[in-house]
């Protein structure tokens, strides 16, 4: 807390919560996660994948971000899958989970993950502006397993 | 008395909490926040002026007419335009020129050229792109030397015959660099080019004058100086307006009216097809007002002395890159910067987390960004009601981002 820190009820418009907005009033770390901070700083799935066949790339148009996933398809199943990519601590932290849920899937079932498989993990609590932040890798690995 | 000190209490929206914290708003660029006396103009206004503008035989009507029309008035005072005429009223800088584009692209023939630079936005860059497609037309852009200004010399070498229209930037919105506008504009006249300039980013921060920048059109928006959004203005020369082609038709911008031809209206409502955005012109009447009191000259010298404060309190934290140019050159209100091993939108969230609005991302200005070799920067800028405080708080917080994450 700084000095700066002023009276939670001093609102604009207390009676909504204390922090006189919609979704101000709430503080707290939690969107950044343990999880999230661990595997923005020491991701495990991130990096080149040697014969790699199944590769897609896109960019989130918001933020400009851009990921790429690199799976090794072995009969049918994800033998493996790596990402690369400019992208935030969310963005980083989400493809690093779903490559990790994906190897060891059957296709079909890898580019079925969703974003609530992946927050199950993350264990944060994701505003809806960064959502596409979590999303962005699920949909470029879907569109990599499906093409 | 300091500026900051002297108009903060007349923003009810900097009272708020935001995650605990008092509420630093440093995001005056994308959108500035409302004095108090915007705000009740407007309510005002619908509470007991409103009516549609221009054809209601009956008081509400001549109200709302009156009101809107002294509006122009007050903006073309502003601006130091030579007539009322010479006004347009828009939805906003992307509308201003996105109707421009429109309305000139019908004249390009194949061959012709529109040259831009690489600091534009987006909103600069899109609609010319659109009025060059199909066409044969080509866009050239004038590169930036290594401190964030233009390459003067690449515009004189890009200015040649074919090109018709040359549309720049006034201030960067990420830079802040100030493009010296009368001196572009009186070259690319002599070249034979229509100057279009994009205010948006000037316009709520230096006094202007439209004699002395001497371009053939101006636009900017209401909403990023102090102003309602959904309103812009479009100032052109009334010569060139006079001869320009309306590309936009409806209601308002006609006289007469048959089944297969009409009548175009006299200046500006040409321009200005279907109900017009009227309580919108109410509060950016208020707000010129507002700005007129504070002092043009004296809004600039604040926010100059918030921005080189900002770029020089930024640019001593290690770890962190400023863009744009030096703190000794004089610039726009706005001060871009990155920290190393964090993405922008980290920095964003995570100041944010200490109550500071700050922007983060390509900022609609994504070939600039290349040229800055980044995907995306943080961002802050600044205000009437930006004080010195906020800019040490946020150079503070900044300093201990690196630890959070």
């Amino acid at each position: 807390m700084t000095n700066r820190d002023a009276n939670p009820s001093a609102g604009f418009a207390g009676a909504i919560d204390p922090g006189g907005g919609l979704a101000g009033g709430r503080r707290g770390p939690l969107q950044y996660s343990d999880v999230i901070r661990e595997r923005w700083r020491r991701p495990r799935f991130r990096g080149d994948l040697a014969g790699a066949n199944k590769v897609a790339e896109d960019v989130n148009p918001l933020c400009g971000d851009r990921v790429r996933v690199m799976v090794r398809v072995a009969d049918g199943t994800v033998a493996a899958a790596r990402f690369t990519g400019d992208s935030c601590a969310i963005c980083t932290a989400s493809a690093d989970v779903l490559a990790e849920l994906a190897e060891g899937r059957p296709v079909r079932e890898a580019a079925g993950l969703d974003s609530e498989d992946v927050l199950g993990i993350l264990q944060a609590d994701i505003r809806p502006t960064r959502m596409r932040c979590v999303t962005l890798p699920i949909t470029v690995m879907r569109q990599a397993l499906t093409t | 008395m300091r500026l900051d000190e002297h108009t903060r209490a007349d923003f009810p929206i900097l009272e708020r909490i935001v995650n605990g914290h008092r509420l630093i708003y440093l995001d005056s660029a994308a959108s500035s926040q409302k004095p108090r006396t915007v705000i009740e103009a407007m309510s005002q206004y619908y509470a007991r002026s409103h009516a549609n503008v221009h054809r209601s035989i009956h008081t509400l009507g001549e109200e709302a007419t009156e009101l809107y029309e002294a509006a122009r008035e007050r903006v073309q005072r502003f601006i130091g335009a030579a007539s009322r005429e010479e006004v347009v009223f828009t939805h906003g800088t992307t509308d201003g020129i996105d109707l421009l584009a429109g309305a000139l692209g019908r004249t390009l023939r194949a061959g012709d050229e529109i040259l831009i630079t690489d600091m534009e936005h987006h909103s600069n860059i899109i609609p010319w792109q659109m009025a060059a497609r199909d066409r044969g037309v080509a866009i050239r852009s004038v590169p930036l030397r290594p401190d964030g200004t233009l390459d003067l010399d690449a515009f004189e070498r890009l200015l040649g015959p074919r090109t018709r229209i040359v549309a720049f930037t006034h201030v960067s919105n990420v830079l802040g660099t100030i493009n010296p506008v009368a001196r572009l504009a009186a070259r690319a006249r002599q070249a034979g080019a229509v100057v279009v300039v994009d205010g948006a980013q000037a316009a709520p921060h230096l006094p202007l004058n439209m004699s002395a920048l001497d371009c053939d059109y101006y636009v900017f928006s209401s909403h990023k100086m102090l102003g309602p959004t959904g309103i812009g203005v479009l100032w052109g020369r009334r010569a060139l307006l006079e001869a320009l082609e309306p590309a936009r038709g409806g209601s308002e911008m006609i006289k007469e009216v048959w089944i297969d031809h009409a009548r175009w209206n006299d200046l500006p409502w040409r321009f200005e097809p279907g109900t017009p955005p009227i309580a919108e012109a109410v509060g950016l009447m208020a707000a010129i007002e507002y700005l007129e009191k504070l002092g043009m000259d004296r809004v600039a010298e604040h926010e100059r002395a918030l921005a080189r404060q900002a770029v020089e309190q930024l640019a001593a934290i290690p770890g962190v890159t400023v863009f744009g140019p030096p703190a000794t050159v004089e610039r726009g209100a706005v001060v871009a910067f990155s920290v190393e091993g964090l993405h922008p939108h980290d920095i964003a969230a995570l100041l944010d987390q200490e109550g500071i609005a700050v922007r983060a991302g390509h900022h609609c200005a994504q070939p600039l960004m290349r040229w800055c070799g980044v995907v995306g920067t943080a961002r802050a800028s600044f205000s009437v009601y930006s004080s010195p405080e906020d800019v040490s708080l946020l150079s503070h917080a900044v300093g201990a981002l690196r630890s959070q994450l």
